[in-house]
């Protein structure tokens, strides 16, 4: 019983930090451009290091 | 009915500027960016532009936002010639206009849905060790009250936040002595909140905490879809908007122009509208002579002649030369703006429609809350106890959860507009297509609707084309243009002189030619029906090129395809009766009338809805904007007048008539479906309620039919994507 009262705050821990993570993704605008997202990869950049 | 030429109307583009931050910057919608390429290409050659400090396109909804170093260095005109160099058309529009106060909203459904899944799965964490108690596994009281603590601790905080959307629908509604869906929502699992913790107090066995938040993540998920659809359509009609910034040219004292906002303009203000730039308000010619095209107002595809002292009315498009206009009237008083109080008036008479949702839950409330009171008192009557007869009633709220209804409808309605959303179709609200199900009537316009709206040169020999052609091509009149364009590329004529409003004289291999209207080029009096000009070289015999509007390819089959579906057709035009009749034989419609006003339209389509008619219009036109807010379903091809897209329920895109029909086909699937899916829901509820009410529900249970029913619901929606 002791390890259950350890293990049950820490998997909802584990939870609330995967909701906060979405939640920053959300606020930082992360899903406004998906196929812009996915499309920049693929570009070169102009002033990068290996020019 | 509108007969588009090529001019573009010329706006003014630094009224689109913003200049809110330090640097001023445009936004812009282009069209046709699609791959990463499109992308580094525009942003790129955007970007190296004089002037110009940033550029940045969102591929997803298609927006460029460019930002320049100052305000003098600014020159919106030169971004978008470079963009239509590189062959993506962009338009600017204004993000005031088209405000992002969807994302607010959209974003806290997002956020408490992320809440109501962590509170789901961690609640079912602790839950499954109890359901498991409940089928005779070992679970201590000391270990079973420990995880309903637990179970408590998780979703009660979990279900106080993402509940909100519901609780506060709730309270509007109730506020406004009405009870919506959200009602029965709000008191159902708010009383389960309760009843499980005094459950858990009382050392109960029955604590329904997994079910509450489970409720509400299965309902936030059909709120959500719910709102992604409206917000789609909202933010497509929004930029519709934004993108009409109508500007008018005025001329002070001293004879310079200044752009004036529509509205501003004043009674007996000096007016300049140049080729291809609709008069702004109504107004006397002072100087200068043009032709017309007054196809918007009228439905006359035939441009018509103004000369000084004639008045013009606000929304015809100027064609050939500029004109110089004393303004008769103010923006509010001219002709245009009878039409838009119409269309006002027959967006009100809309927005009363009430959806299939709403019906339901009509029924529901009502019939669910006796249902669970009875199971109370009855219960306490019958000797149950008041604890046993308040957790009976509970338990008939909970598993009569509404959740498979708040899924029934939204689920259909996204899978629906998904299907015609790849047939080129925007559906801008869900209700549109529960009304669109309901037509009996279909209505077409002509031009530009059952015809392409471009004037196409008739069965001209070659020889013939070829020899007109070099003057054709120095004319920037639009008849002239599509002459060009069926000669393809080639030589121009010499000395060209263009007289407004009559034609072109010009010098062709050394011969001295005209072409333009029968008197101009020196020909007998034309046949005043057909759109034509007159060809000839000086003491020459003169040929005439005669103009029509082609039917769109697949209009008869279209039309055969609804009579086929059990629907009546009619054409309603403003057009002369006899080129309605031509076009109304080649697509297969006997029920036409021509010769109607905007209003005569308008009027047309109230008696056939007073008949009994639930009637579909199809329109495009500036007089064709008061018939569709009027009609019970209204689409507009995406060609068509802004302020028509904006009357219409639903906008097709393409050369074709096919996705009218395929649109009509989907809204009847879908309307089939929603059906279904409330069947299913009332037959469910019929087994489940008598089951809770004499007790044989437990937490599991519940758990079990509630993601069962939204489950089967869901699944019956999805089979609209290929379903015939």
């Amino acid at each position: 019983m002791n390890i259950f009262m350890m293990l049950a705050p820490m998997s909802v821990f584990l939870g609330l930090i995967g909701v906060a993570a979405f939640w920053w993704t959300l606020s930082h605008g992360q899903y406004d451009d998906p196929a812009g997202d996915a499309a920049r990869i693929l570009l070169d950049d102009a002033e990068g290091p290996l020019d | 009915m509108a007969l588009t030429y090529d001019l573009a109307p010329a706006p003014d583009l630094t009224a689109f500027l913003k200049r809110t931050g330090a640097k001023p910057s445009l936004d812009l919608l282009v069209t046709g960016a699609r791959c990463a390429a499109c992308l580094g290409k525009i942003e790129r050659e955007t970007a190296a532009l004089k002037g110009v400090a940033a550029a940045r396109l969102n591929l997803t909804t298609g927006k460029l936002s460019v930002t320049f170093d100052n305000a003098g260095a600014a020159d919106p005109g030169a971004v978008i010639a470079t963009l239509a160099r590189l062959g993506y058309p962009a338009s600017p529009y204004d993000p005031d206009l088209a405000a992002d106060a969807r994302d607010r909203e959209g974003r806290r459904l997002v956020l408490c849905l992320a809440v109501a899944a962590f509170g789901a799965m961690n609640t079912m964490m602790f839950s499954v060790p109890l359901w498991a108690g409940l089928f005779g596994q070992e679970l201590g009281p000391a270990t079973r009250v420990v995880m309903q603590w637990w179970c408590a601790l998780v979703a009660t905080p979990c279900v106080l936040y993402a509940g909100q959307p519901f609780f506060g629908s709730a309270w509007r509604s109730l506020r406004a002595g009405r009870a919506n869906m959200d009602v029965p929502i709000s008191i159902g699992v708010l009383l389960t909140l309760g009843i499980s913790f005094s459950e858990t107090i009382l050392r109960g066995r029955d604590a329904y905490f997994d079910a509450a938040i489970s409720l509400l993540f299965l309902l936030l998920i059909g709120r959500w879809l719910d709102h992604q659809l409206k917000a789609s359509a909202r933010s497509a009609a929004a930029d519709l908007l934004a993108l009409q910034a109508p500007s008018a040219g005025v001329l002070d004292a001293d004879g310079m122009e200044r752009r004036r906002p529509i509205g501003e303009v004043a009674v007996g203000d000096r007016l300049i509208v140049r080729p291809g730039e609709r008069i702004p308000v109504d107004g006397r010619v002072e100087s200068g002579s043009a032709e017309l095209d007054t196809s918007l107002l009228t439905g006359e595809t035939r441009p018509t002649q103004v000369r000084a002292g004639q008045t013009c009315a606000a929304g015809a498009v100027n064609l050939t030369g500029v004109l110089y206009l004393r303004a008769l009237a103010r923006s509010e008083d001219s002709s245009v703006a009878a039409i838009a109080r119409l269309v006002e008036a027959g967006a009100q008479a809309k927005s009363k429609y009430v959806q299939l949702a709403d019906r339901a839950a009509e029924i529901y409330v009502p019939v669910v809350h006796t249902a669970a009171i009875l199971t109370f008192v009855g219960g306490w009557v019958l000797g149950l106890g008041p604890r046993e007869a308040l957790l009976r009633a509970v338990a008939v709220l909970i598993i009569t959860c509404p959740c498979a209804l708040g899924l029934a409808v939204p689920a259909v309605q996204v899978a629906a507009s998904a299907r015609l959303f790849r047939r080129g179709v925007l559906v801008k609200s869900g209700a549109a297509l529960e009304r669109l199900a309901e037509v009996n009537h279909v209505v077409f316009d002509k031009t530009g609707v059952l015809t392409e709206g471009r004037p196409q040169l008739l069965d001209a020999p070659a020889p013939v084309v070829a020899l007109a052609a070099p003057l054709a091509r120095a004319s920037i009149h639009p008849l002239a243009k599509a002459l060009a364009a069926e000669a393809g590329p080639g030589p121009m004529a010499d000395a060209v002189i263009e007289y407004p409003g009559l034609g072109v004289e010009g010098v062709i291999d050394g011969r001295r030619a005209r072409l333009g209207r029968a008197e101009f080029v020196g020909a007998p009096a034309p046949d005043a029906l057909e759109t034509e000009l007159w060809f000839g070289f000086e003491g020459d015999t003169k040929v005439r090129f005669r103009f029509s509007d082609r039917l769109r390819p697949d209009a008869a089959e279209a039309v055969a395809a609804l009579k086929a579906m059990g629907l009546t057709v009619e054409v309603l035009s403003g057009d002369t009766p006899r080129a309605v009749a031509i076009a109304a034989d080649g697509a297969g419609i006997s029920q036409r009338r021509g010769g109607l006003s905007p209003i005569g339209k308008a009027e047309a389509i109230d008696t056939l809805q007073s008949g009994g008619h639930k009637v579909l219009m199809v329109g495009d036109g500036l007089n064709d904007t008061a018939a569709l807010a009027r009609a019970h379903a209204a689409m507009a091809p995406g060609s068509a007048l802004d302020a028509s897209q904006n009357a219409a329920d639903l906008v097709f895109s393409g050369e074709r008539l096919g996705p009218v029909v395929e649109t009509l086909r989907v809204a009847r699937l879908a309307r089939r479906l929603a059906l279904q899916n409330f069947g299913f829901a009332a037959a469910y509820n019929l087994v489940a309620a008598p089951a809770a009410m004499l007790g044989l529900v437990n937490p599991f249970l519940a758990a079990l039919a509630m993601s069962g029913s939204s489950l089967v619901v869901t699944l019956n929606a999805l089979r609209l994507r290929t379903a015939k």
